[in-house]
């Protein structure tokens, strides 16, 4: 005896009701364990809401939430085949990219690697103090033999970075001189920042093989894709209206404008919205670990898994640095370009 | 200005019938406006703004045409629709005799880099570019290599009293000192024409007189058709040699700037007019009575030039009011000046109570 029994009878449904089949689809623990609970005294206070479940129990023929979610699941997989014929070869030389690269940090010895990353941070920021500290950091990190994790958590975050603005500056131009396309993308950027980082990785899973590295390369663009996009947009359509209209009055072509002034008038914007993707980018490196990404992450998941809190927090610790050295670069960079422009 | 041999009577720029209307369908609202519906209606009745009214303007050749008006009066308006950054609802703009409304994209862009440069009132820099590079850019959409531009930018930023300021960025240089570049960066494009929207209306008041006097040094060489957008009439009166007045997007008086100081036709214009120190701006050619056969009358207290203001004028005779003068214009004498009349000339105008002073 269900409490909706009633409004099945009262439509007179009851026979459509006990002609139903039983639902096919798996059964979860909790459920089991609940059919043979004893069960409560029915009152107003505890009745249960209407949901799918609940309509089931009082009408055989009434879909459950289980059923929902099998449908959710088997669209997926009968879409699963077409979208990876598809998607497969279009992101392949991603994995190509990604491998090249970790291997490109992980065969330069250590000697070369390390002048190379202080003249990198040399050019980028223009400040001995900044070297300093980086070197003291890489240092430590290497010390205590993280220096091979280390740099596959920057080659992975240097081509997802990389590409992310390639693709990301872009989409963001575009953007900035279409509202129509602004309209549309917006509710996507807002999807893609707020799904959290987990979800990501469950279509993937299904789409491509756990094994090939551009699953966790595909899930880190598009959770650090957002911010450059975004503040690309922004940045354009901050550009001084008084400018545009010299640009214009000068006879400047579209093209003229786009790269003489409006992307330069919107650097400022677009390397804060690097400056995030980065930092982005590092944050989904180490969830990503969870599907055989390279680096820190993995001494992170090991920590967890194997309750070695020691290898948990030293790892978490190097992620720690790595951050503050990426942080601290970008933002030397955008400071030395808003140094240059400021009106 | 006034006698100056380079001034000729060709029209550079001529406008005709130039209506704008904005809102959601201009061309509907314009046959309202043709109706003769007036500018709140429009706005009240069919949500349209009514930005120009059936202005019609001629621009002579090497003259400093001066629009004035206040805010909202459309003359910044105006001013964009001559090189189209604001396209008309209808009407027509002519330059040397050529439809601008009918250029295509290509031949708009050549009218733009070639023919006219504009200056601005936040004078609109780039700010990642040296004042040299701001001052080439003109040159630089045409093509011309970075070391050409250069080259000619620094020879007009040295005109204009920057000298050795090319290296410099435009936020290390005060506000008068980056308008200097926007006027460099017009004389650049070498154009026949300036449009100068309210350039010097952002700087304070002792710069801006500096400005004026640097634009008109400038001019006496130069001879640009100037087009000089302004709300301040003592700027209008110092600059124009044709002074254009516009309330609500129309034209409310045009013409010779001492004549209309004189000849107001509109309380509007009297507004404006009663607020200013008459004395400076008024010449003696204005208000001289000009020679007749009688010849030079032998009781004169000496020669004034044509061009003096009435100011010079009254501290030259020690405000007394009995003397009287032989005005003089290239060494001939061409007039007598009472000072009884130039003290009636004086005589200020009273603000209307229907002007706009009553807001």
């Amino acid at each position: 005896m269900a409490t909706y029994d009633f409004l099945f009878n009262g439509l007179g449904l009851r026979g459509w009701c006990d002609g139903g089949k039983t639902s096919d689809a798996p059964v979860s623990m909790a459920d089991l364990l609940a059919k043979t609970g004893v069960k409560e005294e029915q009152t107003i206070w505890n009745l249960p809401f209407p949901s799918l479940n609940e309509l089931n129990d009082a009408c055989g023929s009434m879909a459950q939430s289980r059923d929902v979610t099998k449908g959710v699941e088997d669209g997926f997989l009968a879409a699963k085949d077409a979208l990876r014929f598809v998607l497969d070869p279009l992101t392949q030389p991603l994995s190509w990219i990604l491998d090249f690269t970790l291997a490109a940090f992980e065969v330069t010895p250590w000697w070369i690697m390390f002048p190379l990353l202080m003249v990198v941070v040399y050019l980028a920021s223009k400040s001995v103090r900044l070297v300093g500290f980086v070197t003291v950091c890489l240092l430590f990190l290497a010390l205590v033999d993280h220096y091979d994790h280390a740099m596959q958590t920057l080659a992975i975050i240097f081509v997802c970075a990389v590409l992310c603005v390639l693709f990301g500056v872009p989409i963001g131009i575009a953007m900035s001189r279409s509202d129509r396309l602004q309209r549309i993308t917006i509710p996507v950027l807002d999807m893609l920042q707020t799904l959290p980082p987990f979800v990501y990785l469950i279509p993937l899973i299904f789409l491509f093989s756990v094994t090939e590295p551009k699953l966790y390369g595909i899930a880190i663009i598009l959770y650090a894709i957002v911010p450059v996009i975004r503040l690309t947009d922004l940045g354009i359509r901050l550009v001084d209206k008084d400018v545009i209209e010299a640009a214009d009055s000068f006879g400047m072509t579209d093209r003229q404008k786009l790269f003489g002034v409006q992307i330069p008038l919107a650097l400022p914007n677009i390397m804060a919205g690097v400056n995030q993707t980065i930092m982005m980018s590092l944050a989904m490196v180490v969830i990503a670990s969870l599907v055989s990404a390279p680096g820190l992450g993995v001494l992170v998941l090991r920590g967890i898994r194997n309750l070695e809190l020691g290898v948990g927090l030293v790892s978490g610790l190097g992620i720690v640095l790595l951050a503050i050295i990426l942080d601290r670069v970008t933002k030397a960079a955008l400071n030395r370009v808003n140094a240059a422009q400021k009106q | 200005m006034i006698g100056d041999a380079a001034v000729t009577d060709n029209v550079k720029i001529s406008i005709r019938n130039l209506y704008k209307i904005f809102g959601a369908d201009p061309k509907a609202a314009l046959q309202h406006v043709l109706d003769g519906t007036s500018k709140p209606d429009l706005l009240k009745e069919h949500g349209h703004v009514l930005g120009l009214r059936d202005i019609n303007v001629d621009i002579r050749e090497g003259d400093i045409t001066v629009i004035m008006g206040l805010s909202g009066s459309g003359k910044s308006t105006l001013i964009r629709h001559l090189n189209r950054l604001i396209e008309p609802t209808a009407g027509q703009v002519d330059v040397d005799g050529e439809d601008v409304l009918a250029y295509g994209e290509e031949k708009l862009r050549n009218l733009r880099r070639q023919i006219m440069s504009m200056v601005f009132q936040k004078f609109a820099l780039l700010p990642h570019r040296t004042v040299a590079e701001n001052a080439g850019t003109t040159l630089g959409v045409r093509g011309v290599s970075k070391r050409e531009y250069l080259v000619e930018a620094d020879k007009w930023l040295d005109r204009v009293g920057l000298h050795g300021y090319g290296k410099h960025y435009p936020h290390q240089l005060s506000g008068g000192m980056q308008q200097r570049v926007g006027i460099a960066r017009a004389l650049t494009s070498n154009s026949p024409i300036m449009l100068m929207d309210e350039a010097f209306s952002a700087l304070d008041p002792l710069i801006r007189t500096d400005m004026q006097d640097l634009l008109l040094e400038l001019q006496k060489e130069l001879h640009k058709t100037i087009v000089f957008i302004t709300h301040d009439l003592d700027e209008a009166l110092k600059l124009a040699d044709h002074l254009v007045i516009l309330k609500d997007g129309y034209v409310v008086q045009q013409g010779e700037p001492q004549h209309i100081l004189l000849n107001p036709n509109d309380p509007y214009i009297e507004d404006f007019v009663s607020d200013i120190n008459r004395a400076r701006v008024l010449r003696v050619r204005s208000i001289m009575t000009p020679l007749d056969d009688s010849g030079v009358p032998p009781e004169a207290h000496g020669e004034v030039g044509f061009d003096d203001t009435l100011e010079s004028m009254i501290a030259r005779s020690g405000g007394d009011t009995s003397h009287s003068y032989v005005v003089v214009q290239n060494g001939k004498p061409v007039g007598t000046l009472e000072m009884t009349s130039l003290v009636r000339a004086l005589v200020p105008r009273i603000a209307s109570e229907s002007g706009a002073r009553k807001y």
